[in-house]
């Protein structure tokens, strides 16, 4: 498989990056050096194999669902770049 | 009488407590080396000193009142990974411009409550992502150490290359670092330090800045290997906050040191042989080998057949995981926002500002592994693959091997802004091919120095152990540190 400069350009849309058409370019052949270097995987052979799911095996650790943290909303804003009363502040994002 | 900075956590802590020295005293010499080295080395990037002097003169109260910790009065610097209240906790990115945390991270908080004191925050790659500590916006650090005859600056490694750095040039007394895919044993390697990563799930990872999150790992950088023990025994804890943290008692890693590794048997794994590789790394392996011989260690050849699928499972997995991780950074809730004309603009445009190129590349990655279509083909691949890496390790400690040798790294330290490098992402990569498969397998790996190269620069061999047996890792690399001796850089800066 190979990355074309559409589908950077589309992968960039997903992550939310914004990339100009130079970087794009730029990126194509470096993904692509990216994924001709672990397609080397693909001739492995995993038949049978359970995928890693915990690398550890450990028993998730469960707590009592109750409230045991919180009342701490000028904390959790203290670092945003903007906003009002405890809010975070956004573009408008409905019309 | 010698320079307070030249001591070990060791021998500063036996000076503490018998009163020859005070906290203030050993906190004031590291604050003035660094103000003396800093604008050279660039290992810290924030330095604390009104909070360094608090923390000692509290902790010569303590010391006073009979009610020292294991670590009281002892420096430390500060992966910039780690949360600290009030202070600088970037990862090196601009993207967190400005984010002082309202929380402190478990394992400095388990420091400072066993009474250590911090400099400062400690430079390295942007989001501990790089093997040279080239990715951090706040610029590369400089490795203390120089080739023989020649002035060319070299790279620390990385991720923590600013631990590593501020430890060899005695800049803190000891250092946090973390390991995701050999960010602690590489910069320990090229630097002529000690740095375990533990098994994972022994140190908390509440409140250290995520990069892959099945992969990271923290551990202390040190001068030594009795300090690294010192270090991590404090580090490690179970947590309520992160529910990987093992419930495991923490044994006193220092008692483990000075025992015989008689009879220990030690696995030589023929896959780390690989191409190209500099015969001063085979020679310091075969040094490595008949140190351990001399101590009645019985050495075995052992095969990982997998070993070599373990760097490319490993730039699916890492980068997979650091996308969702590092999809937290928008613009809204803390650091840097760049405006647009509406909020999806906003996002793209913020993200474009304040991601560094290395960052933004496996962002893109692990979107596109991730992504409809090819999740099967390349993450659910990867991560079967990370299961057969697992069980070569757990055949070879099934037929009876105690700890696997293996060189640390595939070179000496390289030059800053090295071309061939910086031009294919790949190479770099490769600098990690004797860690990342201990990171995939969950396990502890140390690096201890084991000798110089032809140029003079510090080579290190790595020890990986069964999971949660790092007292047979600092037993063994203790042998190695004792018949190899301690290499310490000239000082120059």
């Amino acid at each position: 498989m190979s990355v074309d400069l559409a589908t950077v350009k589309r992968v960039a849309r997903l992550a939310r990056i914004a990339v100009s058409e130079d970087e794009a370019k730029r990126m194509v052949g470096e993904l692509n050096g990216i994924i001709d270097f672990v397609e080397q995987l693909s001739e492995v052979d995993v038949t049978g194999i359970e995928p890693m799911t915990s690398v550890t095996p450990m028993e998730m650790r469960k707590r009592q669902d109750a409230v045991t943290d919180g009342d701490k909303a000028d904390d959790i804003v203290a670092n945003a770049p903007e906003t009002d009363r405890n809010f975070f502040l956004v573009p408008k994002v409905v019309e | 009488m010698t320079e307070l900075t030249s001591l070990t956590i060791a021998e500063a802590r036996e000076k503490l407590t018998s009163k020859a020295i005070t906290a203030v005293e050993l906190t004031d010499a590291y604050l003035g080396a660094i103000e003396a080295a800093n604008a050279t080395i660039n290992a810290y990037i924030t330095v604390t000193p009104d909070k360094a002097r608090a923390m000692a003169k509290a902790s010569d109260e303590r010391i006073a009142s009979g009610k020292a910790g294991a670590l009281e009065g002892i420096p430390l610097g500060i992966k910039d990974l780690f949360a600290t209240e009030g202070v600088h906790t970037q990862a090196c990115s601009h993207i967190l411009d400005g984010f002082e945390p309202k929380y402190e991270s478990t394992v400095t908080q388990n420091l400072w409550d066993d009474g250590a004191v911090m400099l400062g925050k400690l430079n390295m790659d942007e989001f501990a992502m790089g093997s040279s500590n080239e990715t951090s916006y706040y610029g590369p650090v400089i490795n203390p150490w120089k080739a023989e005859g020649s002035n060319q600056q070299l790279v620390p490694g990385g991720s923590s290359g600013g631990s590593a750095a501020a430890v060899a040039a005695h800049l803190c007394a000891g250092a946090t670092a973390t390991d995701t895919g050999g960010s602690i044993r590489q910069p320990a390697a090229f630097t002529g330090t000690v740095g375990i990563k533990p098994t994972y799930g022994r140190c908390s990872r509440w409140g250290t800045v995520a990069f892959a999150s099945s992969l990271d790992q923290a551990g202390p950088i040190a001068r030594d290997v009795r300090d690294a023990a010192i270090l991590l025994k404090s580090m490690a804890s179970v947590d309520a906050k992160d529910t990987t943290s093992v419930d495991l008692p923490i044994p006193d890693y220092e008692a483990a040191l000075g025992q015989s590794v008689k009879d220990m048997k030690i696995g030589i794994p023929k896959e780390y042989r690989v191409d190209g590789m500099p015969e001063d790394i085979e020679k310091l392996w075969q040094k490595g080998i008949a140190y351990l011989k001399d101590a009645g260690a019985e050495i075995v050849d052992i095969t990982l057949p997998h070993t070599k699928y373990a760097l490319p499972a490993y730039y699916i997995v890492a980068p997979a995981e650091a996308s969702s991780n590092l999809a937290r950074y928008d613009g809204v809730r803390y650091g840097l926002r760049v405006d647009g004309k509406d909020i999806a603009d906003m996002y793209e445009k913020t993200r474009a500002a304040g991601f560094g190129t290395e960052v933004k590349r496996r962002i893109m990655i692990g979107t596109y592994v991730l992504s409809a279509g090819y999740y099967d083909a390349y993450y659910l691949q990867a991560q079967k693959v990370r299961t057969l890496i697992k069980r070569d390790f757990e055949l070879a400690f099934h037929a009876g091997v105690d700890a696997i040798l293996t060189p640390a790294t595939p070179s000496s330290a390289f030059g800053i802004a090295d071309e061939a490098l910086a031009a294919d992402p790949v190479a770099m990569y490769l600098n990690d091919i004797f860690t990342v498969t201990v990171n995939m397998a969950g396990l502890p790996g140390i690096a201890v120095p084991a000798g110089l190269d032809a140029k003079g620069l510090p080579l290190g061999l790595q020890l990986i152990g069964k999971p949660f047996e790092e007292e047979t890792l600092f037993r063994t690399a203790h042998v190695i540190e004792q018949a190899a001796g301690k290499f310490t850089p000239a000082k120059w800066w």
